[in-house]
């Protein structure tokens, strides 16, 4: 990336009208937006509405809500993605934290036996074993627990390795000041490292967040009290509704599903592309 | 039979250890020759003698030998990492484990373990066991939730694959000599403009031999065996079809939003949204979209075209097809996020000397910008291809449940509907072990490409 500098020769590529690129992006961004502009129509109309095909909005949107929010208890399943989402996010990033500390400011036998058991785990996807993992884990008694959709996700290779390689490339001057000073490990990682480490955390939350959030196969093995289901897996719940297919609510639900991971996505995109940018230098 | 196996181990070992070092020792020889036949010998220790015993069939017989071979082979890897670490070749394996330059904390040896212990833990717990338990499950016919088990040795293995155990052997070799006889010929024919085409002529070609291989070695069914092909070949169609789209669709669209104007970052936002939308909600979006009597796309194709679109529920093009799209759809987002991350890179002197030179800008495109990414669209393909594997299991539970007749059933659905819906663990272990296998070559692959061949033209 060294030696262009964004902005300053940019222009270059933008001579001549931009209108062209105005539209053809706007057509773009249009197709690519029709899929959910489409559900959002369908979310307000009754079955009526949309077996005639009207492009108008109907009006039964409230009572979609009402059937998808309290009668299906679509509320109760996003509070528990909420929760899941949280524990996850905040959980990995505090276990990556300390084995970032770990791997970076400290010298001990065996440091790469480690480093290489949490290497070789980046290709082992939880779902090739997905078979073997519900057998143990229902041996734990965990069915229909948040324990079970929260724990075994709480370390990450990603994590552990996007954090040692931010300290790596932060000054060493910084430890040999707090052990002057004489800091302990955890107050040098709460005082200094992770002030410096804020967008790293961010990326990582996002990441981490809209992951979680869309989890779709394991809750829906492990999880079957419908009141514990997790918000993706209780969609699976409303394509049948009072025996029928109704198509309102269900495009209501997967738009409401979608809104917390949009809104985290969105608001910090910023520190999301800074921080997937340290963890892309090789 | 076992111990011949373990002979020819005993003597390949010290010829890896004599390829692979400059001057190497009698001891290092012996211990080559000593890990080559602990690593041929770890299965056949863990399963018994099984596939050598009365009944068993030549099929068995070559997956005990490879299982030898890829033990030995694999142990013989590791041996030389560590003897590149005491020659002092491994520098770089301690700066990868994050060593600092100066001192660290200096305080009792078991506080870094502490700090490692919560993430070692889980990663034991809820990665390393189960990885291990899927192996012994695939070796075994046991129900779900009942504690009586079968063994069965690699009967859960040779039932997905063809009786033939030569035509087994003749396939991979077959496969083997097809690539390099292609890049023996690519490279003799045209020897000066041996090059990026030349070399991507060869993989691709590499990879299609690859897949008709192991499209004629897994069974198509029939006599007591279970039709995997099917299996295997819906997962490729799909599994390429949204590779093949969301990169290219993803490159397009970042291709024409990079150029900085007017709101630039406002189209972005309104390009890369879709990374945010889950599997499942992308399956239930088109699962709208296509439905046959309320989908505004049969509704459209009717009244617009006069076109009657079957069901797509019914027919297989179609279902596949339209798993593809709402995939490809959903991953679009993080392909055009990272093309225009990695379009910032793209040496503008270059493309304005090719201005200068007159070259059109199909050409600057291919010769200029296509190069310069290649590194992303490394990245890209590895993760798309482990998204398409996995997260497309929701989209398709949404739109097709499998229908019909299984040709949407990808591998990771058939591992589910066979593992946990008819109950039947080992079973759907062995396929996982099967997709197991897949994803490390996939990485594999990653590791050793990342090195050779890609150009980090700008960083």
């Amino acid at each position: 990336m060294a030696g262009l500098s964004p902005g300053v020769k940019r222009k270059g590529l933008a001579r001549g009208r931009s209108w062209p690129y105005h539209i053809s992006l706007t057509v773009t961004a249009f197709v690519i937006a029709f899929p959910l502009l489409y559900a959002a129509l369908i979310s307000t109309q009754t079955n009526a509405e949309i077996f005639s095909f009207k492009l108008t909005p109907g009006s039964s949107l409230m009572d979609h809500f009402e059937i998808v929010w309290v009668t299906r208890d679509l509320a109760g399943a996003m509070w528990n993605s909420t929760v899941q989402s949280i524990l996850v996010t905040v959980g990995k990033t505090v276990l990556a934290l300390l084995a970032g500390l770990a791997f970076v400011y400290f010298k001990f036998r065996g440091k790469w036996i480690v480093f290489f058991l949490v290497l070789i785990t980046l290709m082992m996807p939880t779902e090739v074993m997905i078979l073997a993992m519900f057998r143990l884990v229902s041996g734990f008694g965990w069915q229909d627990t948040m324990a079970a959709i929260v724990v075994p996700f709480l370390a990450s290779a990603t994590g552990a390795f996007l954090f040692r390689q931010h300290f790596a490339n932060l000054p060493a001057e910084l430890l040999e000041a707090s052990q002057i000073d004489g800091a302990s490990p955890l107050q040098f990682l709460t005082k200094v490292l992770i002030p410096l480490s804020w967008n790293v955390i961010a990326a990582l939350f996002v990441i981490q967040f809209v992951y979680t959030w869309n989890m779709f196969l394991w809750p829906s093995l492990i999880i079957r009290d419908e009141s514990r289901q997790v918000v993706q897996a209780a969609l699976q719940n409303l394509t049948n509704v009072g025996g029928s297919l109704t198509y309102g609510p269900l495009m209501l639900a997967a738009i409401l599903a979608s809104i917390p991971p949009a809104i985290v996505f969105v608001l910090m995109q910023k520190p999301f592309m800074s921080g997937f940018a340290i963890g892309q230098q090789k | 039979m076992l111990i011949l196996g373990l002979v020819i181990a005993a003597v390949l070992g010290p010829l890896y250890v004599w390829q692979n070092n400059d001057n190497p020792t009698v001891k290092r020889y012996g211990i080559g020759s000593a890990v080559a036949v602990l690593g041929a010998a770890a299965t056949p220790l863990a399963m018994g003698r099984c596939a050598f015993e009365e009944g068993s069939s030549g099929v068995d017989h070559l997956l005990a030998y490879s299982l030898m071979a890829g033990g030995a082979w694999l142990g013989l890897i590791v041996l030389q990492f560590l003897f590149d670490r005491v020659d002092g070749k491994a520098a770089e394996g301690a700066a990868m484990a994050g060593e600092i330059r100066t001192g660290g904390f200096r305080m009792g040896w078991w506080v870094p373990w502490v700090l490692l212990s919560p993430t070692l833990i889980i990663l034991i717990v809820f990665l390393y066991l189960p990885a291990i338990q899927t192996f012994t499950l695939s070796t075994k016919l046991t129900r779900l939730g009942a504690p009586k088990s079968v063994d069965v040795c690699f009967g859960n293995f040779t039932e997905l694959l063809i009786t033939d155990p030569w035509k087994l052997v003749a396939y991979p070799l077959l496969a083997v000599a097809a690539i390099y006889g292609a890049r023996f010929w690519l490279h003799h024919s045209s020897p000066n403009t041996w090059s990026r085409k030349g070399a991507d002529v060869a993989s691709v070609f590499a990879m299609l031999s690859i897949f008709v291989a192991l499209y004629a070695m897994f069974s198509p069914g029939g006599g007591g065996q279970v039709a995997y092909r099917p299996v295997y070949l819906n997962t490729v169609i799909i599994t390429l079809g949204i590779v093949a789209f969301g990169m290219i669709g993803g490159l397009a669209v970042a291709y024409l939003a990079f150029r900085k104007i007017r709101g630039a970052t406002v189209y972005r936002t309104f390009l890369i949204w879709p990374y945010a939308i889950s599997p499942a909600v992308a399956g239930v979006l088109f699962f709208m979209i296509f439905d046959p009597t309320a989908g505004i796309f049969t509704h459209l194709m009717d009244s617009w075209f006069g076109i009657d679109v079957p069901n797509y529920r019914e027919n297989a093009v179609l279902a596949q097809a339209s798993i593809i799209l709402a995939s490809g759809w959903k991953i679009l987002g993080y392909n055009i996020l990272f093309y225009l991350a990695g379009l910032q890179t793209v040496s503008l002197d270059q493309i304005e000397a090719a201005v200068l030179d007159g070259a059109s800008t199909w050409q600057r495109f291919t010769k200029i910008v296509l190069p310069a990414l290649s590194p992303i669209t490394f990245f890209l393909l590895v993760t798309n291809l482990v998204y398409a594997f996995f997260e497309v299991y929701a989209t398709i539970d949404f739109m097709t449940k499998g229908a019909p007749a299984g040709k949407t059933s990808v591998a990771i659905y058939e591992i589910i509907r066979i593992g946990v819906k008819n109950g039947d663990l080992g079973r759907g272990a062995a396929q996982s072990v099967l997709l197991f296998v897949a994803v490390i070559a996939i990485t594999l692959w990653q590791f050793r490409s990342t090195g050779e061949r890609v150009t980090y033209g700008g960083a």
